[in-house]
């Protein structure tokens, strides 16, 4: 009797193998929006322009397969630790229901031109409150197993859980809010300055909530359990859960430097984003002193490599972050490129590494069998990293260009080049840029086929065993 | 206590968020939008305008453009169009706001103090290639197509802005171009212009200053490529106005054309955002042939 059998685990399945589908439409819809932008005659009008797109390309990602390898993660880890079986099942398997209808639903109606404009809130309401009640519904199934649970102790993975719990409920209604005039139109319940400003509270800590507090809470959990050592330090991972919760919040207004927001939010949101420098390293030292005298494992076993660079991602992401966030830089770089390539850093890199790793260590263990192909799984990650590399590189390349172009000066206070000057100097980063993501998706690709072979290697022996 | 109790723990955590929460994202509702930032000449979106907004949101025109022009030298010189930069009671009927993040496109906050006339706008939206040649935006000829006026009323009444049946007849036969040039043209008008009329106050110099071409010549071209050609082509040859090679207008009438503009051909005023040096410098640049 393998010991995983206690544990409810289709739906852990069924959230990995729809969250990957989701991804790979994102990255997909990712390079064909990065390929309109070098060449414009590529917007096939109405439904496929690139303003209908990039909401969708976002969304797939951050929803699709960010939310829904999360709760994949979240139903498997939480089983784990508190040594129970999953509350409701049924719920589960619900939930991944109304989970693909939503984001089914959200494809069209944004390609339909169903649109909030709010960044990562662009769905209509309707669609918004089967978001909320998703998420919800998923958070009383883990709460509930947590609350029963076989475990006394609480390690730090289920703390940050339940943060990500509490904190996207919050951030998620509030910024929802809106004056419905018919099913497919609403109008937000806050005006002009108070709605950037709550906007950027929200996505500046959906950030937080959704792409930092969650694979914290997997890398904590796998990479123990990958490398076979404890934990470094449980109790600075305590103390920089704590700060980590409590600084971000502060944060969000360093999206709307030198704008009309008042400037004591823009000056707190500077001091709190670099005081989060300290948090988010705890996390990264704790996972670097976890490896202590094991660094052959980045040779020797592949998913620590996903892990450590992953975490390393989250590190160097982490500090370019909080210099972002300083007032002369942001002037410098804020609305140029160097912010895309920023953010793909923090998704391609840091999310997706860990999330990568945790699957395929996920599939094994489900499936009670070795991965199908280590070779392919180490191609995965080259395609990957040098994907994404290639991809960041440019932008902030192309940012830093182009940030300087629009500031120079002539000695007479008059600007030195035209907008359409700027751009041009930029148009070859684009195109080096789709390349990038056809190398991601590239990668993207064997790990799909390395995942599928491993469930099905696994199926095959479970039927020879019996 | 802590560790082991997750109904103690999740209260905690709640209370924890809502610390910043409160202090930078509620605490705000109480000065911004109040009678403290508010501009008396700032007007509501007529319903024409307010649909062309919606469209505006429709097409996901804020994933390249901005509307914020933040209090940046090169902000205000690039996109302020001499209303400056952004102030925050210019967007109190903006429901939502859309400041945008990234300027794949020039920000619009103040695009309709631009001298930019709604066929200049029309060619734009349906061939941007055709006034701007490097241009990476989408064409928008799918927007002629008749607007849909249903909820052009309750709109109005949802959003809490006066207007009055002559405001809904203005509907009546636009399209949904029509709607969003009507938008472009609103935005960042309501706020008083500084430097309008300090051209026009100007004693006119009677006769072109600026005989020597060469001397000018490169700073009149940049004025030219930057203001002109869009509408005039880059070598003068004429799109959508008319061609200016080999002109035969007298240098003091070229002046008065383009200081003043001509509404019946749709010759936009430029008094405002070029002073009297400049305005003669290019008038001096179009006559470069006949010199």
């Amino acid at each position: 009797m393998k010991a995983s059998t206690r544990y409810v685990d289709d739906s852990v399945k069924g959230f990995i193998t729809w969250s990957i589908i989701w991804g790979t439409i994102a990255v997909v819809v990712g390079i064909v929006i990065s390929l309109q932008l070098a060449w414009p005659q590529l917007n096939v009008a109405p439904y496929l322009t690139y303003g209908r797109l990039r909401p969708i390309h976002t969304n797939a990602g951050i929803f699709g397969w960010g939310i829904g390898s999360f709760i994949a993660m979240f139903f498997y880890i939480t089983q784990r630790l508190t040594k129970t079986p999953l509350w409701s099942p049924k719920l589960a398997r619900v939930t991944l229901w109304i989970f693909n209808v939503a984001i089914a639903s959200a494809a069209v109606t944004l390609a339909m031109g169903i649109n909030r404009t709010k960044e990562y809130a662009e769905l209509e309401w309707p669609l918004a409150i089967v978001v909320a009640i998703l998420w919800v519904l998923f958070s009383i199934n883990v709460f509930m197993t947590i609350l029963k649970r076989k475990e006394e102790q609480m390690y730090i993975s289920l703390w940050y859980i339940m943060a990500a719990l509490v904190g996207v409920t919050v951030l998620y209604v509030v910024n929802n809010l809106g004056m419905p005039l018919h099913l497919f139109k609403s109008y937000s319940a806050f005006a002009g300055t108070n709605d950037a400003n709550v906007q950027w509270w929200y996505g500046h800590n959906a950030v937080a909530m959704v792409l930092t507090v969650p694979p914290l809470a997997i890398f904590y959990y796998f990479l123990p359990k990958i490398t076979n050592n404890p934990i470094y330090s449980h109790r600075m991972g305590i103390i920089a859960f704590w700060s980590l919760i409590f600084m971000y919040l502060w944060t969000g207004a360093h999206h709307l430097l030198w704008t009309p927001v008042p400037d004591w939010i823009q000056t707190v949101a500077m001091a709190f984003s670099i005081m989060l420098i300290a948090p988010s390293w705890g996390a990264v030292m704790n996972g670097y002193l976890t490896m202590n005298g094991q660094w052959e494992k980045m040779k020797s076993n592949y998913l620590v490599k996903f892990m450590i660079v992953g975490i390393t991602f989250y590190g160097l992401q982490t500090l370019q972050g909080p210099m972002q966030a300083v007032r002369s830089f942001s002037a410098f770089i804020h609305y140029t490129d160097w912010v895309p390539g920023h953010v793909h850093m923090g998704t391609m890199g840091w999310v997706s590494m860990i999330l990568f790793g945790a699957t395929y260590y996920v599939t094994t263990t489900l499936s009670d069998t070795e991965i199908y192909s280590i070779k392919l799984a180490n191609a995965h990650f080259w395609l990957v990293l040098v994907g994404q590399l290639i991809y960041s590189i440019t932008m902030w390349i192309a940012g830093v260009q182009q940030g300087s172009m629009l500031l120079a000066t002539n000695p007479d206070g008059t600007l030195h080049y035209s907008f359409m000057e700027t751009m041009i100097a930029i148009f070859p980063y684009y195109k080096i840029r789709a390349i990038s993501g056809f190398i991601y998706l590239a990668g993207l690709a064997l790990f799909i086929y390395n995942i599928y072979k491993t469930f099905q290697k696994g199926a095959e022996s479970s039927v020879a065993k019996a | 206590m802590l560790e082991k109790n997750p109904v103690i723990f999740i209260i905690l955590a709640f209370v924890v968020i809502m610390i910043g929460t409160t202090i930078t994202m509620i605490a705000p509702f109480k000065w911004i939008n109040s009678d403290s930032d508010k501009i008396a000449e700032v007007k509501p979106y007529t319903p024409l305008q307010q649909e062309g907004r919606d469209l505006y949101m429709r097409e996901g025109c804020n994933n390249c453009h901005s509307q914020t022009v933040r209090t940046l030298a090169a902000d205000v010189e690039r996109y302020g169009n001499g209303g400056g930069y952004s102030k925050s009671g210019e967007f109190v009927y903006d429901r939502p706001h859309l400041w945008g993040s990234r300027r794949t496109g020039p920000d619009l906050a103040r695009i309709g103090l631009k001298p930019l006339t709604p066929a200049w706008h029309k060619k734009h939206m349906e061939n941007p290639q055709s006034v701007v040649p490097a241009s990476n935006m989408p064409s928008y000829a799918f927007l002629n197509q008749p607007l849909d006026t249903t909820y052009s009323e309750r709109k109005m009444k949802l959003l809490k802005f006066p207007y009055t049946q002559a405001d809904l007849d203005e509907l009546k036969g636009k399209s949904e171009m029509d709607a969003i040039i009507a938008y472009m043209r609103k935005l960042g008008t309501d706020i008083p212009v500084k430097n309008a009329g300090a051209a026009v106050q100007a004693p006119v110099a009677q006769s072109n200053p600026y005989t020597d071409l060469k001397a000018v010549e490169e700073e009149a071209k940049a004025i030219y490529k930057q203001q002109c050609a869009s509408c005039h082509g880059e070598k003068r040859e004429g799109t959508l106005g008319p061609a200016l090679k080999g002109s035969t207008k007298s240098e003091t009438d070229l002046f008065k054309i383009i200081s003043q503009g001509s509404t019946a051909n749709g010759m936009p005023a430029f008094s405002s955002s070029l002073d009297e040096q400049k305005i003669w410098k290019l008038v001096t640049y179009i006559k470069l042939d006949t010199k």
